[in-house]
């Protein structure tokens, strides 16, 4: 929003600064708007794709090249779709909570830095601003399932309510170990905080401690946005669709949208917090011919993560309801409490002082190599292993 | 605690094992066969649609006989005995005058047991399977009927001549009452040694 500003100010020189504020604060929204709107086609593509994949299928192939329109097809339908309202329903609310689940995980788009200068607004408090914007679409959820009135749909409210209010506990308390070891909320501080390439990534500082409270504040995310394997608000085969049962049509995609925007704010925010946000992971690949490469970086992590979750998708059963409060009372926040504790003793020590620099640059790069060497050698393997493998396939 | 770590390792380690497994199949040979353009190769006795060589039939009903549905429909009367004798491909005399002969596809069940008492392999199953239609009366095939497409689809390629020489009737005498004329004339003139 600054840089905007800063272009703006010579456009409109001489007009008052509000009339500034308001045209780069309508473009940085209406940028916003629209990567939220087109971002869940690339989301959906990607999902229904790798849903095929893991399952040895091919995914969508008929609409467009490789299937590429299918999504496409699939958000014009949504968007002429008759919006249903049932007759008990409270119209009202019924409306509203769709809105406020895309308002709730639109505003989380606010604070994250795309690169130095490329952020809506640097709010001294962003982590906190985060986790309160994406707690607003619990409302949203709850609302649905009340106005609704069905039984449901009710029951996916209340489970997803119980859900998030649990899980945010452990992904505040991870995201606590963060802004101890910066001493800021603002999510521009806790990039520069990390910059040196991939050894001064807040992934590996302290390792492993840092890499643990990673994988609490992911795990947690995911609850957060109702994916599998926590996505017993929409159990299939329990919950007809869980909270959005009755809602068809647009109010149906809105749903949707959000539920994408929000992994795609949560993923931003894990790479922000744990991944170096928008810096790479040498600092020689930061400038490409002196072109920024910043939100490529971003959005490269974000990505990687979303993968994650989509991989964890396929992979994973779905948790029973008490299955999943025990991770989340009895596993997860001991260990992010416990990560608080300890990493907030060792913010007090020197960082030379036990030698954690080198030992966690050193892991850093084991640890990078060692998963990608270890995937790529997976991918071969699997090659080879589909070759030998007998299977009448069809020629005629 | 011990018994919490434990778990706790288990979940995780258990969480990667199957991550593991899905990252494999990410890469494996994928499955989808784009059916319109590609077709499963069908194992050589696959049982389909039944086709039935009107020139080689009978009408000894043994297939009706032996059609656990139901679905085999044939009327027969005896031929002219002064018409021209003809043959079935397997050197076998036809006697009878088959009018109707009705398979109706919709019930049957492709058991393949009318295709085991046939004398003459007449009637056996081809691996043809894409016939559904909207009307369920497109099923019943009438073999026995002049105009009727289907005889035109035999996917066997005609066996070659047995050593009898065999006379096929034009495709059909539909429900043509048995005449006391003799039949349409065939395409080949039957010059059996024991036919005239």
């Amino acid at each position: 929003m600054d840089l905007l500003s800063s272009l703006l100010g010579g456009v409109l020189a001489g007009q008052p600064a509000w009339l500034l504020a308001l045209v780069a604060a309508l473009i940085c929204a209406t940028l916003l708007v629209t990567f939220m709107a087109l971002g869940p086609i690339a989301y959906v593509y990607a999902e229904t794709k790798l849903a095929g994949f893991f399952q040895d299928r091919i995914g969508p192939k008929r609409v467009g090249p490789h299937g590429l329109l299918q999504t496409i097809a699939d958000a014009v339908k949504l968007m002429f779709k008759e919006a249903i309202f049932p007759a008990a329903a409270d119209k009202f609310l019924f409306v509203l909570a769709p809105c406020l689940v895309v308002v709730g995980a639109f505003l989380g788009f606010v604070v994250i830095p795309f690169g130095t200068r490329l952020q809506t607004a640097d709010l001294n408090i962003g982590l906190f601003y985060v986790v309160a914007v994406s707690s607003l679409s619990t409302v949203g959820i709850i609302m649905a399932g009340w106005a609704s009135n069905n039984k449901y749909a009710l029951f996916g409210a209340m489970r997803s309510a119980a859900q998030i209010v649990s899980y945010e506990i452990p992904a505040v308390f991870s995201m606590l170990v963060i802004v101890m070891i910066v001493g800021s909320l603002s999510l521009q501080d806790v990039v520069n905080a990390q910059h040196g390439g991939i050894g001064y990534w807040f992934l590996f500082r302290y390792f492993p401690l840092n890499l643990i409270a990673f994988l609490v504040f992911f795990t947690a995310s995911l609850a957060e946005c109702n994916r599998a394997p926590f996505d017993i608000p929409e159990a299939e085969s329990e919950l007809v669709a869980g909270f959005h049962t009755e809602y068809s049509g647009f109010f149906f995609a809105m749903f949707f949208m959000a539920e994408y925007t929000e992994m795609f704010i949560v993923s931003a925010v894990a790479s922000v917090l744990f991944l170096g946000g928008y810096l790479a992971p040498h600092p020689m690949l930061q400038t490409v011919g002196g072109l920024g490469l910043g939100p490529l970086w971003l959005f490269l992590k974000a990505f990687t993560l979303i993968f994650i979750m989509m991989w964890l998708r396929w992979t994973l059963p779905r948790l029973r309801v008490d299955q999943l409060m025990h991770v989340a009372w009895k596993v997860l926040l001991p260990i992010s409490m416990t990560l608080a504790v300890v990493v907030g003793g060792l913010v007090l020590v020197p960082a030379t002082r036990w030698g954690f620099g080198l030992w966690d640059r050193t892991w850093a790069w084991v640890v990078a190599i060692g998963i990608v060497a270890y995937l790529i050698v997976g991918m071969f393997r699997a090659i080879q292993w589909s070759r030998t493998r007998n299977r009448v396939m069809a020629t005629s | 605690m011990k018994q919490w770590l434990t778990d706790l390792w288990e979940g995780f380690y258990t969480v990667l094992v199957g991550m593991k497994i899905t990252w494999r199949h990410l890469f494996v040979k994928k499955v989808t066969l784009h059916y319109p353009e590609e077709k499963w190769q069908l194992p050589p006795k696959s049982r389909m649609r039944l086709f039935m060589a009107y020139e080689d039939c009978i009408g000894c009903g043994q297939c009706a006989r032996a059609c656990p549905v139901q679905c085999i429909y044939i009327k027969a009367e005896k031929r002219d005995p002064k018409a021209p004798a003809i043959f079935a491909a397997n050197g076998q005399g036809i006697k009878l005058d088959v009018h109707v002969f009705d398979i109706d596809m919709s019930l049957c069940c492709y058991c393949n047991l009318c295709t085991y008492p046939c004398p003459t392999d007449c009637i056996y199953m081809t691996p043809e399977y894409e016939f559904a239609t909207d009307d369920l009366n497109q099923h019943l095939y009438r073999f026995a009927k002049k105009d009727a497409k289907f005889l035109t689809v035999n996917p066997k390629p005609p066996a070659p001549k047995p050593a009898a020489p065999a006379a096929a009737p034009p495709a059909g005498a539909p429900p043509a009452p048995p005449s006391p004329q003799a039949p349409p004339a065939p395409q080949t003139p039957p010059a059996p040694a024991t036919g005239a």
